[in-house]
């Protein structure tokens, strides 16, 4: 369910894995799947947790565990990455495909969309060729039925070899007896032999000579069918995988080497080389799914998806595709500007109502007035200034968005925008990832690893940024409001404030397709790759439980970070503004030292200072901006936008400086959590730096033409 | 038009539905599209044309696969 606590911020930068059994007895169960087919819908529903769905291909990027319980026994459940194939392409596909070959699961589910059976067979063939103890679990049986699918279970099971359980996880359905399924395989003393696919004669004849020999080799759990064919394909990554996996390269063995060269040699004569290899492997594998879904798969209808074609042609048509992305964008605008007004008003009247009291109270418990000061002042108003003015609009924008995303609309962006990214010879799925953005530029990172190509997954890196996350937002509709709008309520003010704020998100994406295009031109030259984007049927958000979830969410992010991060920052801040060198606090000498470079880009020493502040987050940007001019002399308290408004622009601020700020709170360097993320998935310094010039350098640029040729109009 | 005309999977219009006859793509694009279904003989419809013309997305073995233009022009079709 779209983006959680799990999957943003500092989590999301977490991508290793390591099995934390809680008692011996564990089993370890992974989940595979092929993309989009409800894998950590069913691992939610086993575990109780919330890993992050969503209604497109290459949710889950990464392996995620959790525990559960079944008739006494307990596992722990991986939820791996979709992938359609363990033969794999993608970083992404890798990590699944390492999982199940490597990780030694004590059994494998295979999740598989009732609505398109046969194809998610091919991944369940390839599963059942590693592990003895597969459970076909057959998902999205109430999409099924609604299209007219039935399934003759027990048939597909007899093909298989293989337990086949239909589930409905969304409505925990089936669960239960899929659990029990597993359950009674991993009791079975002498594991069952799957049916395993037949290959083509040489191709039979080649991996069984590879056989005899690793037969006799150590080759620890992996069977040595399996093996002998993966020699056959020489797919570098797994062979990689497998040197470490054993702890020493496998064809270092003399005779295996002389069994592979009579097989290669074999191979070759009957003018099967590598490729040719590959492509009869993969075509025997789709054919025999073929054959086992022939009279086990039912339609009593031929595809009845006429509602799915009719919203399609409203989202992606020529003449509708591009106004109606416009309008939703800002329609989400809109609700969560207009949502966050009251809650706002009423968040900031409780809060700061409750700084009198904590200043009495630390004066009741006779507490010196400098501590009163810096705990109600510093720490305390901070914090109060977080959540009343930037929590709001975040509770509400995260679930609209996640609403999107469960319905299925972002591969739609995707597909929409994907001619304008192969201009910019980057990949069509960065309109995924740049959506991802939106809600947190950290799990945009992270979402990067859907892209094949490294040179364009470095692209989408490199550019995340330059859409506004989460935190950025609150930023810039405050701003907008304040000097652009009026604070008046109304139903035009807002739309208003709709408009403009997509007008600058535009600005973004539109940077965002610059910098791509630069990238592509100088350091990260290269032709577009090719890619395949599945476009998932639309599904019902589960629209209550999803709001709910995320509001609860998404504020106690916020509060977890006022608490880490806001509140040492007013920290600083206060003492920064009452520690004084030579006669002048701290902070007029740091100020004062960028003010400078501030008023070159039209802003001042203090705003440049909190957008420095503000760098392990961006929602903190603001309100230290605020502490800092009211340490400075006018204390007042928050009441309304228009009371803040006084402030900025007894401080200097007029409508230039606004812009300004809203641009570079648009382009500057990413927050800690992004750099650190940009980090561990790039595993390099050089772009970790880039990723932070980047941006920077676009807001610098900016900024300063902006202020300097607005200042010359106006003069 | 013979039915076994053969023309690039990029030369069908919307709601045109054709046989894979062979793929000229290689190395992981190919094996990607074998994964998904595009075996020789799988009948593939082109359902729908983004925005800008391309992508195009095909329905093949149940699902809706969007592909660019320069890849749908490497899969050969017939019928």
């Amino acid at each position: 369910m779209g983006l959680t606590n799990e999957s943003v911020g500092r989590a999301a930068a977490d991508s290793g894995l390591v099995i934390h059994k809680q008692r011996d007895s564990d089993r370890v169960i992974a989940l595979a799947g092929n993309p989009n087919v409800g894998k950590s819908t069913v691992f939610n529903a086993l575990t109780g947790l919330n890993q992050h769905t969503g209604n497109w291909p290459g949710k889950t990027v990464s392996n995620a565990q959790g525990y559960c319980e079944y008739g006494g026994q307990g596992y722990i459940m991986v939820d791996i990455p979709g992938c359609y194939s363990l033969m794999a392409h993608s970083a992404e596909e890798e990590v699944a495909r390492d999982f199940i070959c490597y990780g030694q699961p004590d059994g494998v589910i295979v999740v598989c969309d009732a609505t398109c059976l046969e194809r998610n067979l091919n991944l369940v063939l390839q599963t059942m060729e590693i592990s003895p103890r597969v459970v076909v679990c057959v998902n999205l049986m109430d999409e099924a039925r609604r299209k007219g699918i039935s399934l003759n279970v027990p048939l597909l099971s007899e093909r298989l070899g293989a337990p086949v359980v239909c589930t409905e996880a969304r409505g925990k359905k089936g669960l239960k007896k899929l659990m029990q399924t597993m359950g009674k395989l991993l009791r079975e003393e002498v594991p069952r032999q799957p049916v395993q696919t037949e290959y083509i004669a040489p191709i039979e004849e080649a991996a069984a000579m590879l056989e005899a020999v690793l037969e006799r080799e150590d080759i620890r759990t992996l069977p040595p069918r399996w093996l002998a064919l993966r020699l056959l394909d020489r797919d570098e990554s797994l062979l990689k995988g497998l040197e470490e996996f054993l702890g020493r390269d496998i064809l270092e063995c003399p005779e295996l080497r002389e069994a592979l060269e009579q097989a290669e040699a074999l191979l070759n004569a009957h003018g099967l080389a590598r490729e040719q290899r590959l492509d009869s492997i993969v075509s025997s594998l789709v054919h025999r799914a073929e054959e086992i879904c022939r009279g086990a798969v039912l339609r009593s209808h031929p595809f009845q998806e006429e509602r799915d074609r009719k919203i399609d042609r409203i989202l992606t048509s020529k003449r509708t595709g591009f106004p109606v992305m416009l309008l939703l964008l800002a329609a989400v605008f809109w609700l969560t500007i207009t949502g966050a007004n009251y809650p706002s008003k009423l968040l900031s009247k409780g809060l700061f109502g409750l700084q009198e009291y904590l200043s009495q109270a630390l004066q009741y418990l006779g507490a010196p007035g400098w501590l009163e000061n810096l705990l109600a002042d510093g720490v305390y108003r901070t914090l109060a200034w977080v959540v009343s003015v930037m929590l709001p609009p975040m509770a509400i924008f995260f679930p609209l968005f996640t609403l999107l995303e469960d319905l299925g609309y972002l591969p739609r962006v995707a597909f929409n925008l994907d001619k304008y990214f192969k201009k910019c010879s980057a990949c069509g799925k960065q309109a995924l990832t740049m959506c991802m953005g939106f809600g947190c530029n950290a799990a945009g990172i992270v979402g990067c690893r859907i892209i094949d190509s490294p040179r364009e997954r470095l692209i989408a890196m490199l550019t995340n940024n330059f859409v506004p996350c989460n935190g950025r937002f609150p930023t810039l509709i405050a701003i907008l409001t304040m000097f652009f709008i009026g604070t008046g309520t109304g139903l035009l003010p807002s739309a208003a404030c709709a408009l403009l704020l997509t007008g600058v998100i535009l600005l973004g994406v539109g940077m965002t397709f610059l910098s791509s295009k630069l990238l592509s031109m100088t350091v990260l030259k290269g032709v577009p790759s090719s890619f395949t984007l599945e476009l998932p049927p639309y599904r019902r958000p589960q629209i209550g439980k999803t709001i709910v979830r995320s509001i609860f969410d998404r504020t106690l992010f916020v509060l977890g970070r006022a608490v880490s991060v806001a509140a040492p920052a007013g920290l600083v801040i206060w003492l920064m503004a009452n520690v004084t060198l030579g006669g002048q606090s701290l902070l007029a000498h740091c100020s004062g030292f960028l003010d400078p470079l501030g008023r070159f880009l039209g802003m001042d020493g203090v705003i440049l200072l909190a957008f420095i502040l503000g760098f392990p987050a961006n929602e903190i940007v603001v309100p230290v901006m605020l502490m800092a001019y009211m340490s400075a002399g006018t204390l007042m308290d928050y009441e309304s936008l228009d009371a803040l408004r006084m402030v900025l622009v007894q401080n200097g601020w007029n409508w230039i400086t606004a812009v300004c700020v809203m641009l570079f709170s648009l382009f500057h360097w990413p927050c800690s959590t992004t750099c650190i993320t940009i980090y561990k998935e790039t595993k390099s310094w050089k772009w970790t730096a880039a990723s932070m010039v980047l941006p920077t350098m676009a807001g610098v640029i900016f900024c300063a033409v902006f202020a300097n040729l607005a200042r010359l109009i106006l003069n | 038009m013979s039915i076994n005309h053969i023309r690039p999977l990029s030369a069908l219009r919307e709601g045109q539905t054709a046989q894979v006859s062979s793929l000229l793509s290689g190395g992981s694009m190919r094996r990607r599209l074998q994964d998904i279904g595009f075996i020789e003989g799988t009948q593939v419809e082109c359902v729908q044309k983004s925005p800008a013309g391309d992508p195009v997305a095909y329905r093949v073995r149940g699902a809706l696969i969007a592909l660019r233009s320069e890849d749908s022009a490497k899969v050969l079709v017939t019928g």
